[in-house]
């Protein structure tokens, strides 16, 4: 099997001529093996895709009869169809989002709570791809996965729908709801990378470098000194500019009060982004974001090289 | 070829000293023990040579700075910090396909045949296999990656003896070869007296005692002293003593004079009682002792 050894020189020198590397990929495996450790990854929101199935199978029994009453009227279309299209969506994207701060929160808590680090850190792998692998999983991967059950989802009920209404006369009448099913899943995935990927990085930047440092209670450790300085800078100066930025944050860019109040009614309106994707890319808050989670994931690199098991 | 120099090591956590001042150097091929008191700074020493922790001072290990230089000194350093240290979650293929997809220098097809010699399974997770398995399983990661240097920290803390022996039999027939270097600490001595080529005694963040095992066999020497010669025995200032069923063992450094301006020979201890070599723990207490006060029941 092993014809490199076989061919090497027996002289002493022999061991010393490198030997011909065979090629390694350390980010694809790191990623890997996050999906073996986190199966909840794509478990979790698969799960929420089956139980909305199961409710919106259980809604196809009054189907027709409730299509037959909304003829002609757009509301009551848009509350039978597209409103559960976006319903089935916020309920996958909530779960990834749940399971994008867990994740993040035990990424590099979990390797030292059960010693684990030590076999990692005996492996050829640098501690930038460990942390780049873990932050790809909320930036990156997280958001693709809940975009891809979600189509899987709406194909699904697309064909449920459709099934039912065969032979009855009626048809869906997609082409008077707001979005069509295609243009729906675009905004979807913009939505998804944009906003639950690149705009929340710090986020989840802040968490994998609180799970790094921390050595328990990394979620108290991750909350409470935001709390702290939100409140002693309300009592120190009557401001709220830290609160006001972390809510900036969570709110995906809306502005932290204002303009939500009448958008907020529709749940469409959640994931409609409110700008473009032109105005997106260049805005400041993007890229600010970016660099602040860039800094926390370099903290959190330098953090996990001088730790242990704990 | 210098595979670990280090020059003046200090490492301190807080107000208590690990290393004090470490000066070690490993030249390639050689298999050293490492052995010291629980405290005594093994782990923190291996732990610099292995990158896992900062440190004071200069060192090098096959050439490079592990501190800074960890990802890539992997490539050719292994190590085994301790029995548990596998995920629990993963399972045995996984754990190939991990390190095969990882490491530059690890042969499957190695790793495969040394597990196929034991009971391990491959869709086994490792929470499922008994602590001896798991051994076993790093062991086979390890035996079938090219490494150049092999550390292992307490390898077999915990396991009962047949795995014990069995640990340190493959390690020795199926991986060491004069192109490797191993180090190991470990608290049982006497398992790993015949495996060394070198010996180093660590107490209180220092190197108190080094040679090879060449030079420990010629130069130590244990007399079980007749009772009556005992005075014309201690004259001969030994470096210990102690009482074996109601005799004294005196142990002698033929290296050292034997207060009498000459050299001891085994020739003249003799007389004395009967000689014998002793065990590695043997000098370790002798060592410690001498040392003035350590932690009880230290290397056994």
């Amino acid at each position: 099997m092993n014809t490199q050894s076989n061919t090497m020189p027996a002289s002493p020198l022999g061991s010393q001529v490198p030997a011909v590397f065979a090629a390694t990929r350390p980010m694809y495996w790191s990623i890997r093996r996050e999906f073996w450790e986190n199966r909840s990854i794509y478990i979790a929101p698969l799960a929420a895709a089956g139980l909305f199935l199961l409710g919106y199978m259980i809604s196809m029994i009054h189907f027709r009869a409730k299509l037959r009453a909304a003829a002609g009227d757009q509301a009551l279309q848009y509350n039978l169809i597209e409103h559960s299209y976006m319903l089935g969506a916020m309920l996958i994207m909530a779960t990834t989002f749940i399971v994008a701060l867990f994740y993040c929160l035990d990424a590099l808590h979990g390797e030292r709570r059960d010693r684990s680090i030590l076999f990692w850190k005996s492996l050829p792998v640098s501690d930038l791809t460990t942390v780049l692998s873990k932050a790809s999983i909320p930036i990156l991967i997280l958001p693709l996965i809940a975009f891809a059950i979600t189509a899987a989802l709406w194909i699904v009920m697309w064909l449920l729908s459709s099934a039912v209404l065969v032979g009855s006369g009626l048809r869906l009448p997609v082409e008077s709801l707001h979005f069509p099913l295609v243009e729906m899943a675009l905004v979807l995935l913009y939505h998804l990378v944009g906003i639950h990927g690149l705009w929340y990085a710090p986020i989840y930047g802040w968490l994998i470098m609180v799970s790094a440092w921390a050595r328990r209670a990394a979620f108290l450790w991750a909350t409470v000194p935001l709390l702290a300085i939100g409140i002693v800078e309300k009592i120190a100066f009557n401001t709220s500019h830290f609160a006001g930025i972390l809510s900036y944050r969570f709110g995906g860019g809306e502005e932290p009060m204002g303009s939500m109040g009448s958008k907020a009614t529709s749940i469409e309106a959640l994931l409609i982004p409110n700008m473009s994707l032109g105005q997106f890319l260049v805005s400041p808050g993007l890229w600010t974001g970016l660099v602040t989670a860039a800094l926390f994931l370099y903290l959190a690199m330098r953090v996990r090289r001088s730790r242990g098991p704990i | 070829m210098t595979v670990i120099e280090a020059r003046g090591l200090r490492k301190a956590f807080g107000k208590t000293i690990a290393l004090d001042g470490v000066n070690l150097r490993v030249e390639e091929g050689r298999i050293l023990g490492l052995i010291g008191p629980n405290g005594a700074g093994k782990t923190t020493a291996l732990d610099a040579i292995l990158g896992l922790t900062s440190y004071q001072g200069e060192l090098r290990v096959l050439g490079r700075n592990p501190w800074t230089e960890r990802d890539l000194l992997m490539r050719d350093v292994c190590f085994i910090a301790d029995v548990a240290v596998l995920p629990r979650w993963i399972n045995v293929s996984q754990a190939l396909d991990y390190v095969a997809g990882v490491h530059p220098r690890f042969d499957r097809a190695k790793a495969e045949s040394f597990l196929a010699k034991t009971t391990i399974r491959h869709d086994s997770k490792v929470r499922q296999l008994s602590k001896g398995m798991v051994a076993q399983l790093h062991l086979a990661l390890v035996m079938a990656i090219d490494a150049r240097l092999l550390v292992l920290d307490e390898p077999t803390l915990g396991l009962d003896i047949l795995y014990r022996k069995q640990f340190y039999d493959s390690l020795l027939n199926d991986y060491y070869d004069r192109s490797r270097t191993i180090v190991v600490t470990t608290h049982q001595v006497e398992e790993i007296q015949n495996v060394l080529t070198d010996v180093m005694f660590i107490d209180r963040g220092r190197i108190v005692f080094s040679c090879s095992m060449e030079d420990f066999e010629s130069r130590y020497v244990e007399v079980m002293v007749n009772p009556e010669q005992i005075a014309a025995a201690r004259a001969l200032r030994p470096m210990h003593e102690r009482p074996v069923l109601g005799r004294s063992v005196l142990l002698f450094d033929l290296a050292s004079d034997g207060g009498v301006n000459q050299k001891l020979d085994r020739q003249q201890l003799s007389v004395l009682g009967e000689v014998h070599t002793p065990s590695l723990a043997d000098l370790f207490v002798a060592v410690m002792s001498q040392q003035g006060g350590t932690a009880p029941g230290a290397a056994r």
